[in-house]
């Protein structure tokens, strides 16, 4: 770990702008930005601490959602009585992740930010264009069986490693943010997220010193909710495979998990659901959603893979509709 | 004292306290944080921290190291590379030894990723570290050899796995009724306990004080004396708490020969812990594997051919996997044939792991028994029980097992399980979503004995005094040479205090191979012997008429209080326990059966455990709680090992890019069923005064197998290539 200053912010606004200058990174839970500083994968200069921000709210707003203050712990988060009730898809995601210890002290804002889990991202002496950029990525020829599958270019396959997002994703919630200079902006979780394309190391379209206040929810749109999260071990593993389903009757929302650079949902792909016939729906939704991928020899398993969990939560979702 | 024939009776055939279920005497200390491991040691000055830098290649040279920054970072008192390393002993090979010299930063040349080529130390940890990132390393490059398969043309026949080979074995494979010719991969393995590898050092003139986290005391005592060219004698090494070893801490590393080395040049002690993500390929793993198992057998299952081919590799110099070794032993067949061959690779050094050989060799030979078994129709259990055999099969029966209960073990175990009731066919069962199914396999381990010693003391007051080298890695040592004392002397557990792991205590066994309890259980059988001669001369009663019991000693009626006859000085012995040619009179082994339900899911593949049992016949068990625990642990390292443990070679840039306990994997809590354990009776005349055999790595060999067996009976899909992920099993379905 590099010497670093260390701030604490007293309003959203000093955050931000204490945050503006190159090298400075947000700091609340540190439950992943720590880890990375440990082994110099992240250098900041400057660490502005927000986890005392006024953000750990969870409100109702007025059309019926709810807003998520981006400090809101994932436990909390989880347990909230609301989000239980009417967006278990989320509550589902968030337990499928991390521990309890670590889902206790890690924040709404800072699971969106985590960064990737690639194994050639974590040594600073392997090439890697998303910590390292202009390296090259050993990734592509070398091991790469928990990678994505989808949304790559061929300076980066990492996958995004949320489960709370890939849930986000399919509730449709957007991000709120505060820029340095006072401005707020509104943005969906594919604006958010960018694609690596050439430049993997820039994962967000946040601009510097640009702070992550909250997540809101639309309004609640019913159905059955489940998460699937399909991994090497029964706990404390990132997801192979994971897909946030929303089902009510024909229709569907689902995004899938552990296979793209961010959570990863094709509106087209839901509406190739409803008007395939019964029996080829799952499949129709998968083909449309994953249309050009372009697995890995590793990884090739994980198309066919997404194919089954998608058909196991569909069943679920008949079985828990019926009960 | 030597242990040359058969055990007469003696006084442990009491088992008055010896097979009693006593949990940990040492737990207390341990659950309150006041059992201080190697690191932990507090120091009557302030340490100075050291940071291992590992290379960022795998094969080559270091063309230029720059310290110029790290030496002028905050707090910075040294940094040794290989340009300013103190004058070490040599070594002919990259693999770090057990006992003989084993130098670090010896030159600029690179074997293997992650080999230290700086250490910085630091007034802190964080200080150290921070400067290791300012170190600037230079390399040149040169292509080396990571990939096993690449190599199975080259490999040698190794000096610690000869050939073994009885009768024809191609002719009798050739003409059997039913043959199986199967070949299994296992990939490399990272040991990764608990506690890293961790060292403090310090000197006092020419006196070096070593606290550091190793299985054998006087092993690393040697081994770093003669790396750093003084005498053993004024080395002194204590390693009283070892958070488990697993066999890497069989052999030392940087930790040990750097802190030693820069606390010299400093004067201050210097502690190190290697961080986690260095430990995959800075320290040893368990190299890889690929096995050819061909069996040829009668219509009823009798064995005739036996055969088993194992390629291996590692760095020049370095051990082979031994993988063969139970295929020698386990199953009658009167044409055999065992071979090693092993080739060299770049990658970090492979040495001793878990159950070495039988781990990774009982997935293959008990995988092909189980396909045998099923071209033949056999029920699994009785193919196996139809091979047993009651001597070497390859000596014959001039060369007796000293003990072996396995077809009682496979018995006992069905019944218990449920066997009956298993799946006939794969797919035949579901559960919800999950597909169930039944696995079984033999469990062998060699048994090893040490020669081992120890101290005893009767204290004025009457309790005593237990001191020996021998080393507690988690798996009860202190409690069972308490119980082993207590019996012998007629005390309570309470009356007895057990002092290990110092170099100033008497040599002992050690702690690997599973021989640490029932060798250093030996060593303290020999001196507390001795010590009951010299209390019975004292009382003026015949030594062989004497009882001890109650704190007493008796002859007849007549009874001395041991408090009396401890004075006021006390009274001490000393012994060590050596052994004759038993171990080539008779085959010594532990003997078991593993039996194993797992579900896997229709939809996804996941195999996961449901509930597993392991029958033990491993002589007496000296304590059953911490042989139990012995046993859940290898089950869970066997349940691991056969779903999810892996090294992943980077065959490009030569290492093991899963270098963090979050992306190797081990199970976690969610992935272990029940699991329960059942004892046979039995006692071994031939393998100690305890008659007690190894026990913990039993409870690991066959149960991956017995995992991989329940996952084909599950699923039908054979999985040969470990670990089984879901990857593989919906590769077999979608076929």
């Amino acid at each position: 770990m590099r010497a670093f200053s260390y701030t604490r912010a007293d309003t959203p606004q000093a955050a931000a702008q204490a945050a503006e200058a190159t090298g400075t990174k947000f700091i609340a839970g540190g439950t992943n930005l720590l880890d990375l500083m440990k082994l110099d994968i992240e250098q900041p200069s400057r660490l502005v601490d927000v986890s005392r921000l006024n953000l750990r709210d969870v409100t109702d707003t007025p059309d019926g959602g709810l807003h998520v203050g981006a400090l809101v712990t994932n436990t909390d988060l989880a347990n909230h009585p609301r989000v239980k009730a009417d967006y278990a898809v989320l509550t589902r995601a968030i337990v499928a992740g991390a521990s309890g210890q670590i889902r206790n002290k890690a924040t709404t804002g800072g699971n969106l930010l985590q960064r990737a889990r690639c194994p050639y991202f974590y040594d600073t002496n392997l090439p890697c264009n998303k910590r390292d950029p202009g390296t090259g990525c050993a990734a592509l020829r070398g091991l790469s069986r928990t990678l994505a599958v989808i949304g790559t270019s061929d300076a980066c396959i990492a996958q995004h490693p949320s489960d709370m997002a890939v849930a986000l994703r399919v509730l449709d919630a957007t991000v709120s943010t505060l820029k340095p200079d006072g401005t707020a902006r509104t943005l969906t979780l594919d604006e958010f997220y960018r694609l690596p394309e050439d430049t993997p190391h820039l994962e967000t379209t946040l601009e510097p010193g640009e702070l992550i206040t909250g997540v809101t929810l639309p309004p609640p749109v019913g159905g059955t909710h489940l998460y699937r999260k399909v991994r090497d071990r029964a706990s404390y593993a990132f997801a192979l495979v994971s897909v946030a389903a929303i089902v009510d009757g024909d229709r569907v929302r689902v995004a899938f998990g552990g296979v793209a650079p961010r959570p990863w949902r094709v509106p087209d792909a839901e509406d190739a659901y409803a008007q395939a016939k019964a029996d080829g729906r799952a499949d129709a939704l998968i083909d449309r959603a994953f249309e050009g991928a372009r697995p890995t020899e590793e990884n090739a398993f994980k198309v066919p893979l997404l194919r089954r969990t998608l058909k196991a939560v569909l069943a679920q979702a008949g079985q828990e509709a019926q009960a | 004292m030597k242990f040359e024939q058969a055990s007469p009776p003696n006084p442990i055939d009491q088992e008055r306290v010896v097979t009693r279920p006593f949990t940990r005497i040492e737990g207390p200390l341990k659950v309150s944080g006041q059992a201080p491991y190697a690191y932990e040691y507090g120091l009557p000055e302030a340490p100075t921290y050291g940071f291992v830098l590992g290379a960022g290649i795998a094969h080559g040279r270091v063309t230029r190291i720059d310290t110029t920054q790290a030496e002028a970072a905050p707090g910075v008192l040294l940094v040794l590379t290989h340009e300013n390393m103190p004058a070490q002993a040599r070594s002919d090979t990259p693999v770090p030894q057990q006992r003989e010299a084993s130098p670090q930063l010896s030159g600029p040349e690179i074997r293997h990723y992650h080999q230290a080529v700086a250490f910085v130390v630091a007034e802190t940890f964080e200080q150290a570290r921070a400067a290791a990132n300012l170190i600037e390393v230079e390399y040149e490059v040169t292509p080396g050899q990571f990939t096993l398969a690449d190599t199975v043309d080259s490999g040698k026949e190794p000096k610690d796995a000869v050939d073994s080979v009885v009768g024809d074995f191609e002719s009798a494979f050739a003409d059997a009724a039913a043959t199986v010719d199967l070949t299994f991969t296992t990939p490399d393995q990272s040991q990764a306990p608990m506690e890293p590898h961790a060292t403090i050092a310090q000197w006092d003139g020419d006196q070096l004080t070593v606290h550091t986290a190793h299985q054998v005391v006087h092993w690393v005592r040697r081994g770093l004396a003669l790396t750093l060219n003084v005498p053993q004698k004024d080395v002194r090494v204590v390693a009283a708490f070892i958070g488990g070893g697993f066999g890497t801490k069989l052999l030392f590393f940087s930790d040990a020969v750097l802190s030693a080395a820069a606390a010299r040049l400093l004067g201050r002690p210097v502690k190190t812990t290697l961080h986690r993500p260095l430990i995959f390929n800075n320290t040893s793993h368990r190299a890889a594997t690929i096995q050819r198992v061909r069996l040829g057998a009668d219509p009823d299952g009798t064995l005739h051919a036996v055969g088993h081919d194992t390629w291996t590799g590692n760095l020049p110099g370095g051990d082979s996997e031994p993988a063969c070794e139970q295929t020698k032993y386990l199953y009658g067949g009167e044409h055999r044939q065992i071979r090693t061959r092993q080739s060299e690779l770049d990658l970090p050094p492979g040495a001793s792991m878990r159950a070495p050989g039988e781990a990774v060799g009982m997935l293959a030979l008990e995988g092909a028994m189980d396909e045998l078994a099923e071209k033949l129709g056999l029920d699994p259990v009785e193919l196996r029980l139809r091979n047993d055999v009651q001597f070497d099969p390859e000596k014959g029966p001039k060369r007796p097992f000293s003990s072996r209960r396995l077809a009682a073990a496979l018995r006992t175990g069905a019944k218990a399980f449920g066997w009956d009731d298993r799946p006939r066919a794969p797919r035949e069962r579901q559960d919800g979503e999950w597909y169930v199914g039944y696995g079984v396999a033999s469990a062998f381990r060699t048994n090893l004995v040490m020669p081992s010693g120890a101290t005893v003391r009767l204290n004025p007051g009457g309790t005593l005094t237990v001191e020996t080298q021998m080393t507690d890695i988690g798996t009860g040592s202190y409690t069972v040479l308490a119980q082993v004392a207590a019996e012998m002397l007629g005390l309570d557990l309470n009356q007895v205090e057990v002092k290990l792991g110092d170099s100033d205590f008497p040599q002992a066994s050690g702690s690997g191979g599973s021989w640490g309890a029932n060798s250093s259980s030996a060593g303290v059988y020999a001196a507390c012997d001795e010590l009951r001669r010299d209390l019975a001369q004292k009382a003026g009663y015949q030594s062989a008429n004497a009882v001890f019991r109650g704190g007493k000693v008796w002859q007849g009626a007549e009874c001395t209080e041991l408090s009396e006859l401890a004075g006021k000085g006390g009274v001490e012995a000393t012994a060590r326990m050596t052994y004759g040619d038993l171990t080539e009179q008779f085959m010594q082994a532990g003997f078991g059966a593993h039996f194993v339900e797992v579900g896997v899911n229709a939809h996804t593949g996941e195999v996961r455990v449901r509930r597993a049992l392991s029958v033990v016949a491993a002589g007496r068990i000296l304590n059953p709680v911490t042989a139990r625990s012995q046993c859940l642990g290898g089950m869970t390292m066997g349940i691991g090992s056969a779903l999810m443990e892996a090294l992943h070679v980077d065959h490009d840039l030569g290492l093991f890019v899963n270098h963090d306990l979050g992306e190797y994997h081990v199970p976690v809590h969610a992935d272990i069923p029940d699991l329960d354990v059942l004892f046979l009776d039995e006692l071994d005349d031939q393998s100690s005064p305890l008659r007690a055999k190894g026990v913990g790595e039993l409870g690991i060999s066959g149960v991956g197998a017995a995992v991989a067996n329940a996952v084909y009976n599950a699923s039908g899909v054979r999985v040969r290539d470990f670990p089984i992920t879901l990857d593989k099993i919906l590769a077999g379905w979608d076929d």
